[in-house]
């Protein structure tokens, strides 16, 4: 199978993520997408590491991994709180800092 | 015997020092000291005087080297004097009149309470003044020219609680300022030209210099000279200037330092021979300043602004002669050194007046004064008749000197000069006589002052009278000294090359003609002033006399031109100011202020219009590398 496939689903699954990064506005959705697209990246990655046969990519994909379980844990941890105080886990709510 | 040169100027600047800081405790005392130290300044002078005479011409110049005072890289400026035969002309006049006017203001500021301040002033204007003689580079004699100017500006207000005397002295520092600019943008171009502003190399280069500078140079150094010399355009503060004691009119606006200028210009001949035609101006400033103060000095009731007048007139003469070059140089300084011992005499004469007329100035409530003051009338008498030139007299052979000097020019301006000089002896034998007639002769005219005070007429104190003989001696006997075999020439020449100047006539007629107009002046003088009795109350004269008394419109013009224009321009620039160098900083104040408040718009406070920014930046990136990579 042509590995260029993987990219054009790579590339969708990006599309698809920051789209709904934009338009939707509970966090919870919108931090899934976020990992949507993070996880796009690392298809990308391997795809890329397979075409050109060195590990590189796949190296880097696992280093993605290790950071987005880190966001995970600290993004959900924020939304919690934010969710814990307003009652509402809309992202256009929390505007507090606009001027 | 070079090391002693300091000492001219130490002597008096110690005076000043102690004088000016030492406090009351030195009241009792402080008139001898400041004295002392003047005279002693003039022994050293006579000294340094002998100990020249005593070598040959060409010899004669001393130097003495005492600090570097701001050396800066190719900018040397050096403390050091040089003290050659024109210097040593002045330093005898400056020390010689200078004591013997110390020696009269203890007379006339006898009743003064800030009598030693008045003699640390005075002490500290003769050093200054000899500083000015005495430097050996433009620099220097700079910062004499400034001391002088302070010391004219603390003696002419000296009488501060009088709100003329203050307005006066303010008068003349603003615009010796004017003159001052002058002088310090030529030190400036003479740096810039030369490298250097030491009279030596300055004077030994002027010759291979262009002489579009030189003549920028003369000019600059002309307007300094007319600042300080009183020559019109820079005149209008002379008249004021008489507010000030009379000891000091006497020895700072007549017999010193006002023809500082005049020494300015011929220590400077070097690169006013190589500028034709800033001598060329030079010259006819030095005819229109002589025509205006005698103008001036006709209409003046007040002694010591007749006086005024006839000062200004007189340095006219001398920078007339001093812009003739070569063949009037010598003839400046001679009239400068008679001039400063007739024109003090007479300026001490007036003083003695005063004194004992309550202190009134205006000549119209004297008369008949020949009896009550005997010794001022006759040493007054003998200035009188040497200022107008009687033969035999001092000013007679400078003056008559200077005559055939501008006749000597030769061409139309030879005559236009020559004309203008013999005028001018006519008019000072007119004002002369006027003053001499209106004061000492006809009934006399006074009468009880504001407080009901009958002024006693009365001859002055010894302390007085004894600077005034003195002084009477040189005005009759200085011309013959210098001028019989021409010993001031020779004297001079090493310094200030001479030339003999041929005149269109005989040197023969000229000196009758000078004669001859002389004694019209007086006669005038004398059907007007001699044979009628004088109104006590000026009549109102005719349009010339008004405007003469009003010294000829300057201070109307000065306003109409310089302070009315001034205000205008100011006020134009402040609208300049206002409307566009203001508009544009607050217009961009406003401008970014306006733009501020859109962007800020743009912080909405939803974090997916910031995503949209951010992934419409990266895809701005992305395109913009992409392009870049096809192209």
């Amino acid at each position: 199978m042509n590995p260029v496939n993987y990219l054009y689903l790579a590339a969708l699954l990006f599309t698809i993520g920051a789209v709904g990064v934009l338009i939707r506005r509970n966090a919870i959705v919108v931090f899934m997408c976020v990992e949507l697209m993070l996880n796009a990246c690392n298809l990308a990655f391997v795809t890329f590491s397979r075409m050109h046969g060195n590990l590189d990519g796949q190296i880097v994909a696992f280093f993605t991994m290790v950071v987005a379980a880190a966001e995970v844990v600290v993004g959900l941890a924020i939304i919690v709180s934010v969710f814990r105080s307003r009652h509402s886990a809309s992202v256009d709510d929390a505007g507090l800092m606009k001027l | 015997m070079d090391n002693l040169i300091a000492l001219l100027i130490a002597a008096p600047l110690l005076g000043a020092a102690v004088l000016l800081c030492g406090g009351r405790r030195l009241d009792k005392i402080g008139h001898w000291l400041g004295t002392l130290l003047a005279a002693s300044s003039f022994v050293i002078g006579l000294v340094l005087f002998a100990d020249m005479l005593g070598r040959s011409a060409d010899d004669r110049a001393m130097y003495q080297h005492l600090f570097s005072w701001i050396p800066v890289g190719g900018f040397q400026a050096d403390i050091a004097f040089q003290l050659d035969q024109l210097s040593m002309t002045f330093v005898l006049l400056i020390t010689g009149v200078g004591t013997l006017i110390h020696v009269y203001s203890i007379g006339y500021m006898e009743h003064d309470e800030r009598r030693r301040r008045f003699f640390g002033y005075l002490n500290l204007f003769v050093a200054a003044m000899l500083l000015l003689v005495l430097a050996d580079n433009y620099l220097l004699l700079y910062f004499g020219w400034e001391g002088v100017g302070l010391a004219s500006y603390l003696l002419i207000g000296f009488w501060q609680h009088k709100p003329s005397a203050a307005t006066a002295a303010k008068k003349a520092f603003l615009v010796n300022r004017v003159g001052d600019i002058g002088l310090s943008i030529a030190i400036m171009l003479m740096f810039t030209t030369f490298g250097t502003f030491a009279f030596g190399p300055v004077l030994e280069s002027a010759g291979e210099t262009s002489e579009g500078k030189l003549t920028a140079i003369g000019l600059m150094l002309l307007l300094a000279a007319c600042g300080k010399s009183a020559q019109v355009p820079l005149q209008s503060w002379l008249g004021d200037a008489m507010e000030g004691p009379t000891p000091v009119s006497a020895l700072i606006h007549a017999a010193t330092m006002v023809t500082a200028g005049v020494y300015l210009i011929v220590r400077s001949a070097d690169i006013f021979n190589a500028a034709p035609d800033a001598q060329l101006v030079v010259t006819v400033v030095g005819a229109v300043t002589l025509l205006f103060g005698a103008i001036v000095g006709c209409a003046k009731d007040d002694i010591k602004k007749a006086l005024a007048g006839s000062t200004m007139s007189q340095i006219g003469y001398m920078i007339l002669a001093a812009g003739l070059g070569p063949i009037g140089y010598a003839f400046a300084i001679m009239h400068l050194v008679t001039h400063g011992f007739f024109k003090a005499g007479l300026f001490l004469g007036a003083g003695s007046v005063m004194h004992g007329m309550n202190d009134e100035v205006d000549m119209r409530k004297y008369g008949g004064l020949r009896k009550y003051m005997p010794v001022t009338f006759v040493t007054f008498g003998l200035g009188y008749l040497a200022i107008i030139g009687f033969p035999g007299l001092s000013g007679f052979f400078s003056k008559d000197k200077i005559i055939e000097a501008a006749f000597a020019k030769g061409g139309t301006e030879g005559w236009i000069l020559g004309a203008v000089t013999l005028l001018g002896a006519a008019i000072t034998a007119y004002y002369m006589t006027r003053v001499m007639l209106m004061t000492f002769f006809g009934e006399k005219r006074w009468q009880p002052d504001a407080e009901g005070r009958e002024p006693h007429p009365h001859e002055s104190p010894k302390s007085m009278t004894i600077p005034m003989v003195l002084l009477a001696f040189g005005s009759v006997f200085a011309g013959g000294v210098f001028g019989i075999g021409d010993r001031f020439v020779t004297w001079l020449e090493p310094v200030t090359a001479f030339e003999h100047g041929h005149p269109p006539i005989s040197a023969g007629a000229i000196t009758s003609a000078t004669v001859a107009v002389m004694v019209i002046g007086v006669g005038i003088a004398y059907l007007q002033y001699g044979r009628r009795p004088v109104p006590v109350v000026a009549p109102r004269g005719s349009l010339l006399t008004r405007a003469a008394r009003r010294d000829l419109l300057q201070d109307d013009f000065n306003h109409a031109v310089f302070v009315t224009g001034g205000t205008h321009l100011t006020r134009s620039l402040v609208y300049v100011d206002h409307s566009l160098v203001d508009g544009v900083v607050n217009g961009t104040a406003a401008g970014v202020g306006g733009l501020s408040g859109r962007l800020r718009k743009l912080q909405n406070g939803y974090v997916r219009s910031y995503a949209v920014s951010m992934f419409g930046g990266t895809a701005v990136l992305i395109a913009a590398t992409l392009l870049m990579r096809a192209v």
